[in-house]
C-alpha cells in the first residue's frame, strides 16, 4: 500500500506539534507528555490521555522521535521519547509555518492593530 | 515501509499494551499518592485514560494493510467453517480437482500437440516454405514433404528473406546388418539444420554443411534418447560405429535430451546429413520440408513476397522429366509462400487437432455441470446459514464485507480443487495417451506443466469460482435480516426465487448432459460402425508383412524369381493356407495412384501391383472376367482387374473385358496400355473411412524389379504364432532377407485411434454427466421434498393417497426434466455441427441417437426423483405436523 498523503487536520497537527515541542528540551513517558499537553491545552486537545498514544505511534513511525524503555522518576518502566534529529527540523519548520499562519490570520481579524 | 510495519504489527501491539500499563500504572500511583482509595485510584487512572483497547485498535489499524488483514481472516473463517462440514468440502473438492485435472489434462495435450514453440532458440522467427495450395499431387510424396531436393538447394542459393535456411525429412530406414536388421527413425537434415535451429549437441559435435557429400554418408548424431537406450550411453571417444543402410557410419555427436526434431509427436534415433547421390537428384520426390530463420525486421509476409518474386525462376529450372505439358505448365506456375513454423510441423496435429478442441469442449461442460452441483450444494448451505448472516447483517456488517466472507469459501474450495487438479492432470493425461494408445506405439510428447497450462487452470478455477460461489453468494448476502431472523429455521416463508435458481441449475445441467449424451452416443456408435464395417475383404486371420533383400547379392534378373520360391515357402508352413504378395497393404494408408485414360475418359486410378493369389487370399471375389495366373509374365499382354467404381467411372453401360486402360505417362512410368481381364467388387482401399477410388490391380510380375514386396498371408493359427514361425523359417534359411510381419486386422484397427480416443473418452465423460446430473437432480427434489413437509404432511392428514405424493412429487421432476431435454436436444443439434467430420455412417442429426441419450436421461431423472418422492409419501402426518 502506498502512502497517502495524510490530510492532517488542524487539531491534530498541533498536537504533533505540541508534542514535539514537549520533547524538544529531553526525552519523557507518555504520562508525563499527556500531563504536559493538559497543562499547555487546557485539556482542549487531549480529553482522555489513551488518545496520546496513537500520535506518539504515528510521530514515532514518521521518524521524528525514537523510544526506548527506561526507569521513571519513581522506579517504574516506562517507554520514554526522545526527538530525533530530522524530528527536531520538522519541528522548526512547523513552527514557522505555524507563525506564518497565526500572522496572517491576525492580520485579517485585526488589521486596525497591526 | 508499510509492509515492515505489517510485518511487526503484533510487536507493536504487545509494545503498546504494555506501555499504556505502564501509564495506568503511574497514574494510579500518583492517585494514591494524591489521598485515594487504591479501587478508586485504579479506576480514575482508567478514566483519564480513556478506553485501551480502542486506543490499540487504533494503532493496530495504523500498522496493518485492511484488505489483506480482512481477507485473511476470511479465509481462516472459511477454513473452519469448512472443517465443520468435512462431507461438503470433501465433494466439493474431490469434484472440482477431477473437474479441473480433465480440463487441465486434455489442455496439455492440446498445448504439447498445437500451441507449444519448438525447444529452440527464438522459434518464433522460423517459418517453413511450401507450395501455395500443396504440388496436387505431383510425383512421390512422402511425409512432411513439400519441396524437391533441387528445389531446397535452389532456395537455399537464391532467397534473400532468411539469415539462414535448413532442409529436413524424416523416413524409416534399417540399421545392422543381415537378419539382425531392425528399423530405425532417420531425420535426413542439411547442413545448416542444427545451426540455424541454434540447437547445442550434449556431446561430441552436430553435423554441420562439411558433412553434405557424395553418398553414402559417414558421420551421424544419434538422439539422446537412441544413444541411452540402444547405444548404452557409450562414450564417444571410443568411436561409435554402426552400419545404417548398409553403410558405415560413426556417430559424432548427441542431442540435447529436449530436441526432438522439429515433427511435434515424432522422434528421431539418428540424424544424418543430406549426400549427393551418384546420379542426379530426383525433380519429382517431394521429400524435404524446407524452414528458414527470418532475418531480424523481416515478417513472414515479406518473406512470401520475396519467395513469390523467386518462385517462377526456380520453377521454371526444375520442371520434373517426362510429364504431359500442361502438368509441366501447372508446375511452372507454382509459387512459394513462407508459413510460421514456430509450433513445428506435426502429423498428429492434424490428426487430432479436432478431436481435442470436442475433447477441451466436453470436459469444460463436465466441469460446468460439476460447477451445478455445488452451486446448489452452496445455495443449500447458505439457506440453512441465513439465520447467521441475518445476525451479521443486524449487528452492522456491510453487505460487501459478507460477501467477501462467502466468496473466500469458494475461492479456497477453488483454490485447493485447483491445486489437486494439476497435480492430477499429468497423472490424468499420461493414463490418457496410455489407455489409446495401442500396444508398442508411443507418441514422443512432452507433457509438461507450462505457464500456459497454469494459465488455463487457475482461469479454470476462477471461473468455476465465480459460478458456483458468486450467485449464492450473492442471493445469501441480499436477504433483508429482518425476514430471515423471522423465517429462520421455518422454511415456510423463504422466497420462491431461490428456489427457482436451483431449479434453473438443474435444468441447465439436465441440458449440458444431454449435449454430452448425444455426443457419447453419436461417438460410441461411430467406432463401433468403424469396426463393424465390413470393408469388402477378408480382415481377421490375416498377417500382412514386407520382404527385403536388397542386401543379397542377387542380379536383378534374378529377383522376381527369388520372390516366388520365398512366396513358396510361406506356403508351405504350416497352417497357412493361402498367401500373395502386393505391391502395397490395403486399409493402412498407403496409396499408389497414376493418370489413366479408358476411351475419351482421362482421370486417376489406383494401382496395385499382387501375385497370382492375392485375391483368393483377401477372400474377394471376382465377378467378372478372370483373375492373375502364372501365365501373366513380364512378357506376356499387359492386363488389369478393375473395381466397379472404376467401371462406373470409366465405362458406363460397356463391357468391361476386353477394355483397354492406358496408363499415362509419369517419371519413370511410360504410357502402358492394358488390357482388363476382370471385375472385383467395390472394396475400401487405404482407409476404411474413405469413399472407394477407381481401383486397378495389376500382375505383380509386369512391374520392373524391385528388390522387396509387401505380403498378405491368410492362414487359421493365431496371427502372431504363425509370423513367429515364419519369420524363424525365413530367417534359418534366408539371412540377407529383411522379413516384417503383423497382424492385420489390429494394424487396421490400431488406424481408428482418433475414433478410439474419441469413444472412450467422450463415453466417460458422458456417462460421468449423466452421474453429475443425477446427483443434482436427487439434492434438489430431496430439499424441495424436505421444504414442503408440512404440506406434504397435511395433504396425507386429509386423506391423500400415498402414490398421489409420490406423482406430485416426480412431476415436478418431470417438469424440470422435459424443460431441460427440450432445450438440450436444441443445443446438441447446434454443437452437432462441430462433431460431423468425426463421424462415420452416421450424421450428427441422428435422431435415434437423440431419443436414446433422452429415455438415458429420463431413466436417470425417474431414479432421481423416486427416491426422496417415496421418502415425502412415507411421511408420518403426524411427526411433520407436530414439529410444525
Amino acid at each position: 500500500m502506498g502512502k497517502k498523503p495524510e490530510q492532517t487536520d488542524i487539531l491534530q497537527g498541533t498536537l504533533d506539534m505540541l508534542i514535539l515541542q514537549i520533547l524538544a528540551p529531553g526525552a519523557a513517558h507518555g504520562h508525563t507528555i499527556a500531563y504536559a499537553i493538559e497543562r499547555l491545552s487546557e485539556e482542549v486537545l487531549l480529553v482522555e490521555h489513551g488518545s496520546l498514544y496513537p500520535a506518539l505511534h504515528r510521530l514515532e513511525d514518521r521518524g521524528w522521535i525514537a523510544s526506548f524503555w527506561g526507569t521513571s522518576e519513581n522506579n517504574r518502566k516506562a517507554r520514554y521519547y526522545r526527538l530525533t534529529p530530522s524530528g527536531r527540523k520538522h519541528l522548526s519548520v512547523e513552527m514557522s509555518r505555524w507563525e506564518r499562519v497565526v500572522r496572517a490570520i491576525n492580520q485579517v481579524l485585526r488589521p486596525a492593530e497591526e | 515501509m508499510s509492509w515492515r510495519r505489517f510485518l511487526k504489527r503484533r510487536w507493536w501491539d504487545d509494545e503498546r499494551a504494555r506501555e499504556i500499563a505502564a501509564y495506568l500504572e503511574t497514574e494510579t500511583a500518583d492517585n494514591i499518592a494524591r489521598g485515594m482509595p487504591p479501587a478508586e485510584a485504579a479506576a480514575a487512572a482508567r478514566r483519564k485514560f480513556g478506553n485501551p483497547g480502542l486506543v490499540r485498535e487504533k494503532i493496530y489499524r495504523m500498522n496493518t494493510i485492511g484488505w489483506l488483514e480482512s481477507t485473511w481472516q476470511d479465509l481462516r473463517y472459511g477454513m473452519r467453517t469448512l472443517r465443520l462440514s468435512p462431507g461438503f468440502a470433501a465433494v466439493a473438492i474431490v469434484s472440482l480437482a477431477l473437474g479441473i485435472g480433465a480440463n487441465t489434462a486434455i489442455f496439455q495435450l492440446l498445448d504439447a500437440v498445437r500451441l507449444r514453440s519448438l525447444p529452440v532458440q527464438n522459434p518464433q522467427e522460423l517459418a517453413e516454405m511450401k507450395i501455395v495450395g500443396g504440388n496436387q499431387g505431383m510425383g512421390l510424396n512422402q511425409q512432411y514433404g513439400e519441396l524437391t531436393r533441387p528445389l531446397w538447394e535452389l532456395i537455399r542459393d537464391k532467397q534473400q528473406a532468411f539469415s539462414g535456411t535448413f532442409a529436413w525429412s524424416a523416413n524409416q530406414r534399417y540399421i545392422g546388418r543381415g537378419s539382425q536388421m531392425r528399423h530405425f527413425n532417420q531425420l535426413l537434415v542439411s547442413g545448416g539444420f542444427f545451426r540455424v535451429l541454434g540447437v547445442q549437441p550434449f556431446r561430441g559435435r552436430l553435423l554441420g554443411p562439411q558433412d553434405e557429400g557424395a553418398c553414402p554418408a559417414s558421420a551421424a548424431v544419434a538422439s539422446y534418447a537412441y544413444w541411452q537406450s540402444e547405444l548404452g550411453g557409450r562414450d564417444l571417444s571410443s568411436g561409435i560405429k554402426l552400419f545404417a543402410d548398409n553403410s558405415l557410419v560413426e556417430i559424432v555427436g548427441i542431442t540435447p535430451p529436449e530436441f526432438f526434431g522439429v515433427a511435434v509427436g515424432d522422434s528421431f534415433d539418428l540424424a544424418l546429413p543430406f549426400c549427393q547421390p551418384k546420379d542426379a537428384l530426383r525433380r519429382d520426390i517431394f521429400e524435404v520440408s524446407v524452414m528458414g530463420r527470418l532475418k531480424p525486421g523481416w515478417t513472414i509476409e515479406r518473406a512470401s513476397a520475396a519467395m513469390a518474386v523467386l518462385s517462377p525462376g526456380i520453377f521454371e529450372a526444375t520442371v520434373p522429366p517426362g510429364r504431359d505439358p500442361r502438368t509441366d505448365l501447372m508446375y511452372k506456375h507454382f509459387r512459394l509462400a513462407a508459413y510460421p513454423a514456430s509450433t513445428g510441423v506435426s502429423g498428429a496435429r492434424e490428426t487430432y487437432d479436432k478431436s481435442l478442441w470436442l475433447l477441451l469442449a466436453i470436459t469444460g461442460l463436465v466441469l460446468l455441470i460439476a460447477c451445478a452441483n455445488l452451486a446448489n450444494l452452496m445455495l443449500a448451505r447458505a439457506s440453512a446459514r441465513g439465520r447467521e448472516i441475518a445476525v451479521r447483517l443486524a449487528l452492522g456488517a456491510s453487505r460487501g464485507r459478507l460477501l467477501r466472507q462467502l466468496l473466500a469459501e469458494s475461492g479456497l474450495l477453488a483454490g485447493i480443487g485447483c491445486g489437486l487438479g494439476i497435480a492430477l492432470s499429468q497423472t490424468l493425461c499420461r493414463l490418457l495417451l496410455w489407455s489409446v494408445l495401442p500396444e508398442g506405439q508411443t507418441v514422443e510428447l512432452r507433457i509438461v506443466t507450462d505457464w500456459r497450462v497454469l494459465l488455463y487452470a487457475s482461469a479454470a478455477a476462477v471461473l468455476s469460482c465465480v459460478i458456483f460461489g458468486a450467485l449464492p453468494a450473492l442471493r445469501a448476502s441480499s436477504s433483508s435480516p429482518a425476514t430471515a431472523m423471522k423465517a429462520g429455521g421455518r422454511g415456510m416463508t423463504a422466497s420462491l426465487e431461490r428456489f427457482s435458481l436451483q431449479r434453473l441449475m438443474v435444468v441447465a445441467q439436465i441440458s449440458v448432459s444431454l449435449v454430452l449424451l448425444v455426443a457419447a452416443l453419436l461417438f460410441v456408435r461411430s467406432f463401433r460402425n468403424l469396426m463393424t464395417f465390413d470393408p469388402g475383404m477378408r480382415e481377421s486371420g490375416i498377417v500382412t508383412g514386407f520382404l527385403g533383400f536388397w542386401q543379397s547379392n542377387l542380379p536383378p534378373q534374378r529377383w522376381l524369381e527369388f520372390k516366388r520360391e520365398l512366396l513358396d515357402e510361406i506356403r508351405a508352413t504350416p497352417g497357412v493356407l493361402n498367401a500373395a504378395t502386393t505391391s502395397n497393404a490395403p486399409l493402412l494408408g498407403s496409396s499408389w495412384e497414376h493418370g489413366v485414360r479408358v476411351g475419351a475418359l482421362e482421370g486417376n486410378a489406383k494401382f496395385t501391383w499382387v501375385s497370382p493369389g492375392y485375391f483368393d487370399t483377401m477372400g474377394i471375389p471376382v465377378v467378372r472376367g478372370r483373375s492373375f495366373n502364372d501365365n501373366d509374365t513380364p512378357a506376356s499382354t499387359r492386363v488389369a482387374i478393375v473395381n466397379q467404381t472404376f467401371v462406373r467411372r470409366f465405362l458406363g453401360a460397356a463391357d468391361p473385358i476386353g477394355q483397354t486402360l492406358r496408363g499415362m505417362q509419369e517419371g519413370d512410368y511410360p504410357t502402358t496400355l492394358y488390357e482388363i481381364v476382370g471385375v472385383i467388387p467395390d472394396t475400401q482401399y487405404n482407409d476404411l473411412r474413405g469413399k472407394t477410388p477407381p481401383m486397378t490391380f495389376e500382375p505383380a510380375s509386369q512391374l520392373g524389379p524391385a528388390p522387396w514386396t509387401g505380403l498378405m498371408i491368410h492362414s487359421n493359427a493365431p496371427p502372431a504364432a504363425i509370423g513367429a514361425t515364419i519369420k524363424r523359417r525365413l530367417a534359418a534359411r534366408h539371412p540377407d532377407v529383411i522379413v516384417e510381419l503383423s497382424d492385420f486386422q489390429k494394424d487396421v484397427r490400431d488406424e481408428l485411434m482418433p475414433e478410439r480416443l474419441m469413444a472412450m473418452l467422450s463415453g466417460f465423460f458422458g456417462v460421468l454427466a449423466a452421474l453429475l446430473a443425477m446427483v443434482g437432480l436427487y439434492g434438489v427434489i430431496s430439499f424441495l421434498v424436505a421444504r414442503r413437509r408440512n404440506e406434504i404432511g397435511i395433504r396425507l392428514a386429509l386423506g391423500a393417497e400415498r402414490g398421489q405424493v409420490v406423482a406430485m412429487v416426480m412431476r415436478e421432476a418431470a417438469r424440470l426434466l422435459a424443460i431441460g431435454v427440450v432445450t438440450g436436444a436444441a443445443l446438441s443439434l447446434l454443437a452437432g455441427r462441430g462433431a460431423g467430420s468425426l463421424l462415420f455412417g452416421l450424421r450428427p442429426y441422428d435422431p435415434l441417437t437423440l431419443v436414446t441419450a433422452a429415455l438415458l436421461l429420463a431413466l436417470i431423472a425417474a431414479v432421481a426423483s423416486f427416491l426422496p418422492a417415496r421418502r415425502a409419501s412415507k411421511l408420518d402426518p403426524m411427526v411433520a405436523l407436530r414439529d410444525e
